[in-house]
């Protein structure tokens, strides 16, 4: 349900930057989603081709990157990827970790004709 | 053409959340965004942290939910001033709903803001409010695994209150390990054991916010 509100605000600013590099339509979105992140590709595709319309950035494609978690354990100092819920470090087992990458919610750029 | 964008999708959210910080900070005003599942306990904290802490500080509430009034009649009846935001059907608060229920509240004569977020342990956390302190509850009947599950809310708060303690006997909730696997993945955060039940360990939470609201104060 969250993404509605999202995906409006994917909208409002991709339509400011395609006005300001005066486009005449958005051909493609290209987005970057950490996973832990809680927002889930298929209902921002599904809100956008319900708001889009009407739009200058109308049958335009999204593009989401999808940015896997990285943590670095605090006892250890081992970097490692997050396996689905398995929050323990690989090396010492120590649970938990900082967060080094996993947390991104940006467009990175947009596609114009 | 591709045209760099770079921009964080939250940015307009970002923006009126700072705005409200700004309100918040020029009156003096505490203001703690708490969430938790439905069922968490949310209301009844704000209502013990009121019955503890009013004879110190002056205290607001803004109560978020997708509908009804039925959190916020209950805080009404504690004779002090609440705002009611009924989101409509979205799962969280965002920037500029605080925004419009400020603007229903004597800032002047506030210390404290209580804010009570959608039950939700997903979205809330992405949202920015313009608030001082973000806390979660989770309470012993929602199991001990749920910082696997949401790991998000974990990792962003600056208090966990574990809620419900009074059911311990009755429910599998391994505290020692939920309490390191949450530091594990926040050390800087705060851990309280409470009852709202039973007003168990309410004192120690409630300590613990006039220190934060005296070292805004600072």
């Amino acid at each position: 349900m969250h993404e509605l509100s999202i995906t409006q605000s994917v909208l409002n600013i991709v339509i400011d930057h395609a006005q300001r590099a005066c486009a005449r339509r958005v051909i493609a979105i290209n987005l970057v989603i950490g996973e832990l992140t809680g927002f889930v590709d298929d209902s921002i595709q599904f809100y956008f081709d319900m708001l889009s319309p009407g739009t200058i950035a109308a049958g335009a494609t999204l593009h989401i990157r999808r940015i896997l978690a990285r943590l670095r354990c605090r006892a250890c100092g081992e970097e490692f990827m997050l396996k689905g819920s398995n929050w323990l470090c690989p090396k010492c087992l120590t649970s938990g970790g900082e967060i080094l990458a996993g947390r991104e919610f940006l467009i990175e750029s947009i596609e114009v004709e | 053409m591709k045209v760099s964008v770079i921009e964080g999708i939250l940015s307009a959210n970002d923006e009126i959340a700072m705005q409200n910080k700004q309100v918040l900070d020029a009156h003096g005003i505490c203001a703690i965004n708490i969430m938790a599942a439905p069922g968490g306990g949310k209301t009844s904290l704000i209502l013990r942290t009121i019955d503890a802490l009013r004879h110190l500080l002056r205290i607001a509430v803004i109560e978020g939910d997708v509908a009804s009034t039925v959190d916020a009649d209950q805080v009404a009846t504690k004779a002090i001033p609440v705002v009611q935001i009924n989101t409509g059907g979205a799962c969280h608060l965002e920037a500029p709903m605080l925004r419009r229920a400020l603007e229903q509240l004597p800032l002047e004569g506030l210390d404290l803001l209580l804010i009570e977020n959608v039950g939700n342990l997903i979205c809330p956390v992405e949202f920015k409010l313009g608030e001082d302190l973000n806390v979660m509850i989770a309470s012993v009947p929602e199991g001990d695994d749920k910082p696997y599950k949401y790991p998000s809310i974990f990792v962003a708060v600056d208090a966990v209150v574990i809620n419900k303690i009074d059911l311990l006997p009755y429910v599998h909730f391994d505290i020692a390990a939920f309490r390191k696997l949450v530091l594990g993945m926040n050390p800087g955060v705060k851990i309280f054991e409470v009852s709202c039940e039973t007003g168990l360990g309410i004192e120690s939470w409630a300590e613990w916010i006039v220190q934060q609201r005296e070292r805004k104060q600072k």
